[in-house]
């Protein structure tokens, strides 16, 4: 029986997102706004992680699997990038590297700035 | 022999046996590479190819797991709560460096595709691949990119981060145990935190802790960073 109660909480915050989403035109993913609208609500206890658990654990399980048919369709958009796929595969990596290497040393040079130990 | 596959149940049974089989081979090899959803793909498309099946017939049960997404990207506020309260004792480190980290792996991307002549369309698929796929893939579509595009630059950054993330730390010579976490789970989202996690208990807590966050900062300033420098 939980299991109906714990689906209707997150279908009905992505639907509200959903709404809210199509009336102010906003340029942010429904779901994303869901996701923003229960973590606030997690942190005011209006909804409690138990309130979720089943549904919650069963998603976080098995998240990768929902990327198959999208991850599949790019054989049909292969055509477009076919020409230049080093490239992008080139850049992917670059691009990487450095934002993980800028992300590093951000926080480490805040944190070291601000005395703080290792 | 397609017209008997006409029904949501082909491409939700093909996927299945797919992934099943990637998490095999994956439990088996334990390579990054060999990630279940890399295996899948190649299954998939292999078997498409093979007997002439067009996509269309496979997304009609395809359409029916990916409309999972939603729901199960609302879900990941559940282990960001989890691990919010790491934010106590560095939030200010931990959040610009999660802002400048973002922020630079979407010009980074516009820049270097502009220079090497990438088309629009190509750019804006890759500009949200730093983040968690059911992010990634909901923002491309929404800033005018391919998803499948950017699940392959999703793919790339989180495997590649995976393998290479230990001596990326070093070549920047970034030691502090917070600052490699945050490195890790911004740009290499869940699959790098799987190597964060290896590292230690305080790399992995700060990598999934990053992961969602990133996501959220990439969502609000993806749109403002392209029109400025793609408008």
């Amino acid at each position: 029986m939980r299991v109906f109660k714990e689906l209707a909480i997150i279908v009905g915050i992505l639907l509200f997102s959903y709404v809210i989403q199509q009336l102010t035109k906003m340029p942010v993913p429904a779901p994303v706004l869901g996701m923003i609208i229960l973590l606030l609500s997690l942190l005011l206890g209006v909804v409690k992680l138990e309130d979720i658990e089943l549904v919650s654990r069963f998603f976080l399980d098995h998240l990768t699997f929902l990327f198959v048919p999208s991850g599949v369709g790019l054989m049909v958009v292969w055509g477009i990038i076919k020409d230049q796929w080093i490239i992008i595969f080139l850049i992917s990596l670059l691009t990487t590297i450095l934002a993980m290497g800028i992300t590093g040393i951000t926080v480490q040079l805040i944190k070291g700035n601000k005395g703080g130990d290792k | 022999m397609t017209n008997y596959l006409d029904t949501p149940l082909f491409g939700i049974f093909l996927s299945l046996i797919a992934f099943q089989i990637g998490m095999y081979v994956n439990k088996r090899t334990k390579m990054a590479i060999f990630s279940p959803l890399v295996i899948a793909l190649i299954i998939v498309i292999s078997t498409l190819n093979f007997f002439h099946i067009d996509y269309e017939i496979f997304n009609k049960g395809g359409s029916i797991i990916t409309f999972f997404l939603g729901p199960a990207t609302v879900i990941l506020a559940v282990p960001l709560y989890k691990q919010i309260n790491r934010l106590k004792d560095s939030a200010v480190p931990i959040l610009i460096g999660i802002i400048v980290g973002s922020s630079f792996s979407i010009i980074s991307v516009i820049v270097l595709g502009k220079m090497f002549g990438l088309t629009e369309v190509v750019i804006k698929s890759l500009v949200p691949k730093a983040t968690t796929t059911a992010i990634s893939q909901e923002l491309s579509a929404q800033i005018g990119g391919i998803p499948a595009i950017t699940i392959a630059g999703t793919m790339v950054n989180g495997i590649f981060g995976n393998l290479m993330g230990v001596y990326i730390m070093k070549f920047f010579k970034i030691k502090d145990k917070e600052a490699v976490g945050v490195a890790l789970g911004t740009t290499s989202h869940a699959v790098g935190t799987a190597k964060a996690m290896e590292l230690g208990e305080v790399q992995g807590g700060m990598s999934s802790l990053s992961i969602s966050i990133a996501g959220i900062v990439t969502v609000f300033l993806a749109p403002i960073l392209i029109k400025l420098l793609m408008g």
